[in-house]
């Protein structure tokens, strides 16, 4: 069952609220950002050891880490011959102290669901190359999407998280005997995950009568609805979700989505620019944390 | 088993059940079914089939669950295990819950919520019958039934879904146009304000395609409006001699 949300953590102080609305109304953000800027975003891939892809994205306080495991499965009886393709997202309760431990919430499950949806009907991965044995076997992709430390737009950092995971995940090496029985050994691999479409979401939140991106997590606070836009790197729109408690007029859904496809296609080329996709023979190590801009991580070391 | 993709839309534009492409299925409402509810309402979009049932203004069962100014919406969008074509687990699914959130979150905006403090307005749908469009037909008798219960409200909400099915946009696409189709985007509006309360896309459109399937949905939201009032008038209209 969904309930409005009725957690300390979800009001704002109206003086602070009126703040906003009223620096919004001036084209300007708490922050010194204009209404149509991103936070800095910062990707580190390959970042963890033990998973097949990783990412750990920064998008301004925000802090969102993707692990990528391959595993062996079974496909869908009504797709036999496509691998499968699973995204859960947790919201630890490291991130905020709004966060509780237990089984995912509506929120966490709709950061899945959306981040689901844009890569499978943008068609992100080729499904169809995952196949081991048609109708039998076929590799699981199991993408989780772990929220370390919430500093608003989530879903956004998550996309990007995701995407930059996937890049770099690379399919283990694998042997299929005469009697089909499979041996897969993760100490190399067999090249990389087939990712073949580039997308992103971007968030367009409405603050009074204003539209922005990228909201914090204090614009996040008044912001009355939200429209996740999913991007494609033709310039479609991959998915959308309109998410809070507020509308959005006619009017306002078309220019939101004008400008989330300039903002996604910006995105995605920075993305592009600072993940290298991995060497299809590059066997051996788990690969080296690469990471994007001259400084180095500080936690990384 | 792998599915062969059927032919969805003729070159003449009509569908694989006869409708054009900008058709709704033959659409039933009625209010006031439940003997308990403070509000109630049956909405039959063809074969889909939902019943919703509104509680309230009343004390909610948790008293911490209450808000200080206004009362809280609690929503559940729930299938039952025979509305599916394979017996569908009676217990909450993500999609279940996913669709529950958007559904609260699209009669959040009309909902006079403010008119009862330390309250809370509990609407549950239950899907008895599913064959696409089940989201939006949820949507329209969950404003139905708030409605009936006579819960003050800015405007109704209607909902429809549009779908990109053989490269057509059609209006209020059914199980089999989702399942081979190439996109679904369900639409709900507040008509009279221009309030757009929700708003998802499971598909690739082009901008051009998604301006014109929102057109489309407008065109669907409005008269699935028409119905809604029709229905309300039906039942509450006293013609005075």
């Amino acid at each position: 069952m969904s309930v409005t949300p009725t957690s300390p953590d979800s009001i704002i102080p109206r003086l602070k609220a009126e703040t906003l609305s009223s620096l919004t109304k001036k084209g300007v953000r708490a922050d010194g950002r204009g209404l149509e800027d991103f936070r800095e975003v910062k990707i580190i891939t390959n970042y963890l050891p033990k998973a097949d892809g990783s990412a750990l994205v920064k998008l301004g306080d925000t802090q969102v880490l993707v692990g990528v495991k391959i595993e062996l499965g079974s496909p869908y009886p009504d797709t036999p011959e496509e691998g499968v393709l699973v995204v859960s997202a947790e919201f630890v309760p490291t991130a905020s102290p709004a966060f509780e431990p237990g089984p995912p919430d509506e929120n966490a499950i709709e950061l899945a669901r959306v981040i689901d949806r844009v890569l499978r009907e943008y068609g992100v991965i080729d499904t169809s190359k995952l196949a081991i044995i048609p109708g039998r076997k076929a590799w699981v992709v199991w993408i989780d999407i772990y929220v370390l430390d919430h500093g608003g737009n989530l879903i956004d950092a998550s996309a990007i998280a995701t995407l930059a995971a996937l890049l770099t995940t690379r399919i283990p090496k694998y042997t299929v005997s005469e009697n089909e029985s499979i041996q897969v050994d993760k100490s190399s691999f067999s090249g990389p995950l087939p990712v073949v479409r580039k997308a992103v979401t971007v968030t367009v939140g409405k603050l009074g009568d204003s539209l922005i991106v990228d909201p914090t997590i204090e614009e996040e606070k008044v912001v009355s609805s939200k429209l996740i836009v999913g991007v494609g790197e033709d310039g479609s729109i991959a998915g959308l979700q309109k998410s809070g408690d507020g509308y959005l007029t006619l009017q306002e859904v078309e220019k939101a989505i004008q400008l989330a496809l300039k903002k996604g296609g910006e995105l995605l080329a920075k993305i592009a620019e600072s993940v290298k996709s991995p060497e299809a023979t590059s066997a051996g190590s788990a690969g080296t944390p690469s990471v994007e801009g001259e400084k180095p991580p500080e936690s990384n070391a | 088993m792998k599915r062969e993709k059927p032919k969805l839309v003729s070159e003449d534009g009509v569908r694989h059940d006869g409708r054009r492409l900008d058709e709704l299925r033959p659409v039933k409402m009625e209010v006031g079914v439940l003997s308990n509810a403070s509000g109630s309402a049956y909405v039959e979009f063809g074969k889909t089939r939902v019943i919703a049932a509104v509680y309230g203004p009343r004390e909610p069962p948790q008293r911490y669950m209450v808000l200080p100014h206004r009362a809280v919406l609690r929503c559940r969008y729930h299938m039952a295990p025979f509305s599916t074509d394979e017996r569908k687990n009676p217990a909450p699914s993500r999609r279940e819950i996913e669709i529950s959130k958007v559904i609260r979150e699209a009669l959040e905006p009309v909902v006079m919520s403010e008119a009862f403090p330390r309250t809370s307005i509990d609407v549950f749908i239950e899907v008895i019958s599913a064959d696409g469009g089940t989201r939006t037909a949820a949507l329209n008798a969950a404003s139905l039934a708030l409605a009936d219960a006579g819960v003050p409200m800015r405007d109704l909400v209607a909902a429809v879904a549009v779908g990109k099915v053989d490269g057509y946009l059609v209006l209020d696409i059914d199980q089999v146009e989702d399942n081979y189709g190439e996109a679904d985007m369900p639409v709900a509006m507040a008509p009279s304000l221009n309030m757009v309360t929700l708003l998802q896309l499971n598909g690739v459109l082009s901008p051009q395609e998604f301006s014109q399937a929102l057109n489309l949905a407008l065109k669907g939201v409005n008269e699935v409006y028409k119905l809604q009032k029709e229905t309300l008038r039906n039942k509450y209209l006293v013609r005075v001699e």
